[in-house]
């Protein structure tokens, strides 16, 4: 998704209102950028908490401000930047955080994102989104842009949409059929791991598939409501932790709605259970949200 | 009641922040009154409509609705609502409520960064009539987003921001030197890249001919005016002392404090 980003960035930096900040990150992805913008690209050094400060600072003098670094820096480290200087004041300042989850495998846990949404999402006036397929990335900086609002934009490596494409909504139906048994709910390009395994299975027509790209979720009765209490079976995927994630914004939902489900299941980043390390598809067997796992849970429901 | 025959805004402006506290039962008295000097300088005297202005020191808070009392955007019956439950006025300015205050501050070590965004915001404009002001206090200087925007600032040769640091030598919980040593020191902002100026925090003039000359180098290096100040400054039992950080007073001493500021700022 970096090199999407980045070419939609080279595109939409023609309006001499966007800056882009880099936590001196972007070799061999960001170059284009650096050439087209000049000295609207800033490498503003290893220093997030200043680049945030910075982006508050230029936002309020009319700018919209692109903050970019990997996952975890972008966030925790200046999370209290993001949250008074930039969501406070409600300011244009977007911030991007590549390689969320276990994004950044054999690098290990200093470099991996699994709590970002929780920390990013509860702070006010902050929208995240979350492209799972590579067509969301331009999607969803449209809509940063048109919302001149703080956000959160967490990439991952991504694949094309194998569904019907559709309005960008919050909630995104992927699949839908008529004798659907299960629901699965998906935030991220981890979505895949689900598509892998209904496809590998032919189960298309037992499954009811959404996926979720902006954060808070607005739209619950496009689809997603009907699907849950049709089919009774609801399975949510994050690679997140389950406090702070999707499972928790659509338990919460279905509780207020009094709605209640036969099966349950949240498939949730569970940290490093064996303390030990690998890449990422690794880490996703690990917190069981590979292909496989998510196959025979759907299997087991449905026989 | 305030004397009203007091008329030198140095005097004028520590009464009403006396005041202001006294009927909060308030405490940052102490570092209100090391900065309200720099205020007037900056503030109130020198900043021209198209600059910004930062005060960082969130805890002085009070100082700067005293100013902006002063210059007519907050108003009197505005003012009395502050720390009452309701108001616009906590005891650290908060967000998107005055022209005057653009960004809430108060936790330390936000003020420069967003600074350093503002005076890079005009150059990318090609702005070249405005100025980037922030005042922070001493104390501050501890945080390391201080030392980020610094190396940001000299490498992008923002001199158009003006750094204007309260030094009263007090932070938080004992005396800067005692605690990381001297942050503030004119030989680290030197090193650093800065032009740096040393003055009599307390003297407008001395502070305001600092400024001007600061405005009018343009040597590509971003500006510290290192201000030697006196936490408590004008009121003889809060002077140099700690506890005035967080004191509120009470009837006598307020009644003290009225005297002798009225005696000392009496032109």
């Amino acid at each position: 998704m970096r090199k999407t980003f980045s070419n939609i960035i080279e595109k939409i930096s023609e309006d001499d209102k966007i800056i882009f900040l880099t936590g001196d990150l972007g070799f061999n992805a960001f170059e284009n950028l650096q050439e087209k913008m000049k000295d609207r690209f800033i490498n503003t050094g290893v220093a997030e908490q200043n680049m945030i400060g910075m982006a508050a600072g230029m936002a309020s003098k009319g700018f919209k401000v692109f903050c970019y670094s990997i996952a975890p820096f972008i966030t925790f480290r200046c999370l209290e930047q993001i949250r008074i200087d930039v969501c406070f004041h409600k300011l244009p300042v977007f911030i991007v955080g590549n390689g969320g989850g276990y994004g950044y495998g054999i690098m290990g846990a200093t470099h991996h994102a699994l709590e970002d949404i929780a920390c990013m999402s509860s702070l006010p006036n902050m929208t995240c989104y979350v492209p799972s397929f590579i067509e969301d990335v331009g999607a969803s900086i449209n809509e940063m842009m048109r919302n001149d609002t703080p956000a959160y934009l967490r990439l991952g490596l991504g694949k094309n949409n194998p569904g019907e494409q559709e309005m960008y909504k919050s909630i995104n139906t992927i699949f839908l059929s008529h004798d659907a048994e299960v629901t699965i709910v998906a935030l991220g390009p981890v979505i895949n791991n689900a598509i892998h395994a209904i496809e590998n299975k032919g189960l298309k027509n037992k499954i009811n598939l959404f996926s979720i790209t902006r954060i808070p979720i607005d739209n619950f009765d496009d689809g997603l409501i009907q699907s849950i209490v049709k089919t009774g079976k609801l399975l949510i995927i994050e690679e997140h932790v389950e406090r702070g994630g999707i499972a928790e914004s659509i338990s919460i939902n279905l509780m207020k709605r009094n709605i209640q489900v036969k099966q349950f299941k949240s498939l949730c980043a569970l940290g490093y259970p064996n303390e030990l390390y690998g890449d990422q598809n690794y880490h996703q067997v690990q917190s069981g949200m590979d292909s496989e796992n998510i196959q025979k849970i759907i299997t087991d429901w449905i026989n | 009641m305030i004397p009203e025959n007091i008329t030198n805004l140095q005097g004028k402006l520590r009464l009403k922040l006396i005041d202001l506290y006294y009927r909060a039962n308030a405490g940052h008295i102490g570092c209100s009154l090391s900065c309200i000097d720099l205020l007037i300088a900056s503030l109130i005297n020198n900043k021209k409509p198209q600059d910004s202005f930062i005060l960082s020191k969130g805890h002085a808070a009070a100082s700067l609705y005293v100013c902006l009392n002063h210059l007519g955007e907050i108003s009197d019956d505005e003012l009395t609502t502050f720390y009452k439950n309701g108001t616009k006025l906590p005891a650290h300015p908060s967000a998107n409520k005055f022209f005057g205050i653009p960004f809430a501050l108060g936790s330390l070590g936000h003020g420069l960064p967003i600074s350093t965004g503002i005076a890079k915001a005009y150059r990318l404009q090609q702005n070249k009539d405005s100025i980037s002001y922030i005042l922070m206090s001493d104390g501050e200087t501890n945080e390391g987003t201080t030392w980020e925007a610094t190396h940001f600032a000299v490498k992008h040769q923002l001199d158009n921001l003006i750094v204007i640091i309260d030094k009263n030598g007090l932070q938080g919980f004992g005396s800067i030197d005692d605690i990381l040593g001297d942050t503030a020191s004119e030989e680290k902002w030197r090193i650093i890249g800065f032009e740096v100026l040393n003055v009599d925090g307390h003297n407008i003039e001395e502070i305001s001919n600092g400024i001007n000359h600061f405005i009018n180098s343009k040597n590509g290096k971003p500006k510290v005016l290192i201000a030697n100040t006196v936490k408590g400054k004008g009121i003889s039992f809060m002077e140099n002392k700690m506890e005035w950080h967080y004191l509120p007073t009470t009837e006598s001493l307020y009644q003290q404090a009225i005297e002798e500021i009225s005696n000392f700022y009496h032109a």
